[in-house]
């Protein structure tokens, strides 16, 4: 297609670009709109605007024109001088290592909050949170490559399963952790065991269409959830009985401080809270690990390479499917529970789908399938936005722009895994004269 | 005929124009699907950004002192064409021609990302506000005895069937009979082999962007001015309805597409008139989970076959 010399300006596609352009943003960012005493009012947009769509279109043009002179430029600097590959230290290779610095930076997350601010302990907790849904909903997307977009839906259970059993059975948290799990896993598989059978892209529209079930029947079912408001005083998590409040709420109750002898701060709670979720992320990573060395897990990464081949292996598919999804959904219905214990208040808004898209955009930025890439993006996402408060307003329209352009440039994510395979040598397969056919057998139709 | 049966007419009437406009962005996702696969998951956006645009004009011809309805009206739906096909083009060129070569799952992700970005960028630009407008075309026909209930059948309904039904009968004639439609057609029967044949398919696929951008801009139009009420988010909704109307037809086929709008808003309609109001979107996703299970291929879809 480029078969023009790289000097060659490009005079029609700049003009069309620039135009393209001013097309898009005049009638969208270049004006107002706005209601005032019930009139429809437009006005031209403050001056910084127009000035950005000029420099926008200016710079459009430019790009446009240069276009055969930048990209051989860009050639030719690839070529003398290729951008270094970076190469994370690799921790498979040497296996008694390992352990130790897990146990290392275990110990180092667990120690840390006592030094350092309660804001930076419950940042850490909400990053954990994310974690949590990311590494579960990495199961589902990542590992057995079945988009669910209303994971957010099973999260929701979870939450409202332990914030209505607390209220109205009285069933305390760590009780509750698991029938939120158990709950959650029970819509997946409700949900699951029809609309598997589905192709990819249609699963993905059923799943955003039962995550937004789920929000509109809380949002109206006002007489079990509050509706819009939603539940609050919902109980903290206890320490063996133990409550971290200033006062124990039931009687016979002997509050945390007391127990121990020391005096009373709300620090504990954070840091309580804090160790409790770094528990069950280690929690969600052991599991998910030793799942994924079963056949199970096994099956799951192969029914997402190939799912006719694996068919024909005689797995079934469905079964399989489900799995991943049940389990997927186990996990976000812990983190449900554990969310609406820390936040103490719950309603439909922390369930939109929003929330959905962004544990997506975690699993798809740190690697479809990779679990340190997903708790590296989790961090990346909940810590990021909290150093650039003034760019809060523009953090939705980040994370869209950074899904396209991750799927065009780095559809395999920030770290993308590692996968086990073996593989031929080239020299010794002549040397030893074995006659290994490297035709392949049959092309792939 | 009693007041039961004057009440199902109008909840009817209602659903028909509702479900009109459904069928017009639905048709967007089944061209789009019917000829490279993929779900245009930012099509709903670009319906809402139809609407900020036809507001924007009407907005300032009314400043400017327009006071010719038919004027104005002509003006919203050129300019808002314009201005949403040039929005399809660039969302196809920018982020999903590059990919589409890649797995299903790629390309509907980054048709996620720029669905979100679309409607941030728009939410940032234009404020996350409701903008209302007093409504337009006011008025209507009454029908039915004086001291029961009565039908109502306003002049903006009868404007949305009218413009609805001229924007169809262009579009199958476009597709029918021209030159480009017959290249859309064949490259919906297979994209390779057209392509083996001469015809320029990445020019096909913009124009059935643009195609799709601007019917969802009539629906912007007319459902703008139906409601009166705008937001940054009405693309997320209406988008996912329109997708059930376009699978409840079959995905990929264009008369599906409309009957699929047509009894999705009708069945909309009567849930919110003899049901709730509240569970009238809990009723068009349930449908959709509904078809996709019993019937995936849709009323007029073919079964798909899976290749190895």
């Amino acid at each position: 297609m480029n078969s023009q010399s790289s000097t060659t300006l490009r005079w029609f596609p700049a003009f069309m670009a620039t135009g393209a352009l001013l097309l898009l943003a005049v009638l969208m960012l270049g004006v107002q709109l706005s209601t005032e005493n019930t009139e429809l009012v437009v006005y031209f947009a403050a001056s910084e605007r127009w000035n950005l769509i000029l420099s926008g279109a200016v710079l459009v043009f430019l790009v446009q024109l240069f276009r055969n002179p930048i990209s051989a430029f860009w050639q030719g600097a690839k070529k003398c001088n290729p951008l270094p590959q970076v190469q994370l230290p690799s921790l498979a290779g040497n296996k008694p290592l390992k352990p130790l610095l897990m146990s290392f930076a275990v110990a180092g997350l667990m120690v840390w909050p006592f030094f350092v601010s309660r804001g930076a302990v419950d940042l850490a907790t909400l990053a954990l949170i994310y974690v949590m849904l990311g590494l579960g909903l990495n199961v589902v997307v990542g590992l057995a490559g079945l988009l669910d977009l209303g994971y957010v839906g099973f999260y929701a259970v979870g939450a409202y399963s332990y914030a209505l059993l607390s209220q109205y059975f009285g069933l305390d948290f760590w009780s509750c952790l698991l029938i939120g799990g158990v709950m959650a896993a029970f819509f997946g598989f409700i949900l699951g065991f029809p609309v598997l059978r589905l192709r990819g892209d249609y699963l993905a529209i059923v799943t955003l269409g039962f995550g937004e079930i789920i929000r509109i029947l809380l949002n109206n079912w006002t007489s079990i959830t509050g509706g819009p408001n939603g539940i609050s005083q919902i109980p903290k998590p206890t320490l063996f009985g133990l409550e971290f409040s200033r006062r124990a709420k039931e009687d016979g109750n002997v509050p945390f401080h007391e127990f121990f002898g020391i005096d009373y701060s709300s620090g504990y709670k954070v840091i309580f809270l804090y160790i409790l979720a770094l528990l069950l992320v280690l929690l969600t990573l052991y599991i998910i690990n030793r799942l994924l060395r079963m056949p199970i897990g096994r099956a799951w990464e192969a029914l997402r390479e190939d799912d006719i081949a694996c068919r024909s292996l005689g797995l079934n598919p469905t079964a399989i499917k489900l799995s991943a999804f049940t389990i997927g959904a186990a996990f976000a219905g812990f983190a449900g529970t554990f969310f609406a214990a820390r936040q103490g208040f719950i309603s439909p808004e922390s369930f939109t789908f929003i929330e959905s898209a962004i544990i997506l955009a975690i699993v798809v930025l740190g690697g479809m399938g990779s679990q340190m890439g997903v708790i590296l993006a989790a961090v990346i996402m909940t810590v990021l936005p909290e150093f650039a408060r003034e760019f809060q307003e523009y953090r939705m329209l980040m994370f869209g722009l950074m899904m396209v352009l991750m799927m065009m440039w780095r559809p395999e994510g920030l770290m993308p895994i590692k996968r086990s395979h073996l593989k031929l040598k080239e020299h010794q397969s002549d040397k030893d004269d074995v006659s290994v056919n490297r035709q392949p057998i049959a092309e792939s139709v | 005929m009693g007041e039961s049966g004057f009440y199902f007419i109008q909840q009817l009437l209602n659903g028909l124009t509702v479900g009109s406009t459904y069928a017009l962005i639905a048709i967007g996702y089944t061209m789009v699907y019917g000829i490279i696969g993929m779900i245009n998951f930012a099509h709903g956006e670009i319906y809402m950004i139809g609407s900020y645009v036809a507001f924007a004009v009407l907005a300032g011809l009314a400043l400017m002192g327009v006071d010719s309805i038919a004027l104005m009206l002509a003006a919203a739906f050129i300019i808002s064409i314009i201005i949403t096909s040039t929005y399809g083009f660039a969302v196809e060129r920018v982020a999903y021609r590059p990919l589409r070569n890649s797995s299903r799952l790629i390309a509907l992700i980054s048709a996620i990302g720029m669905s979100i970005f679309l409607q941030n960028y728009v939410r940032i630009a234009q404020g996350s506000r409701d903008i209302a407008m007093p409504s337009l075309i006011t008025g209507g026909w009454t029908f039915g005895p004086e001291d029961e209930f009565n039908i109502t059948l306003s002049y903006m309904q009868v404007v949305i069937f009218l413009v609805t039904f001229i924007t169809m009968t262009l579009l199958t004639l476009f597709i029918s009979k021209s030159r480009m439609g017959r290249a859309c057609r064949a490259c919906a029967e297979d994209l390779g082999m057209t392509r083996l044949l001469g015809i320029n398919t990445n020019q096909v696929i913009s124009l059935t962007f643009i195609i799709g951008a601007a019917l969802a801009a009539v629906a912007g139009v007319l459902l703008g001015l139906y409601y009166g009420v705008i937001n940054p988010y009405i693309g997320f909704l209406a988008g996912l309805k329109a997708f059930t109307a376009a699978v409840l037809g079959g995905i990929g086929s264009i008369p599906g597409a409309v009957l699929g709008g047509l009894i999705l808003g009708v069945t909309e309609a009567f849930t919110a008139g003899y049901f709730s109001t509240e569970y009238k979107d809990v009723v068009a996703f349930s449908l959709l989970v509904l078809i996709l299970l019993f019937r995936p291929s849709g009323i007029f879809g073919k079964p798909e076959v899976e290749k190895v």
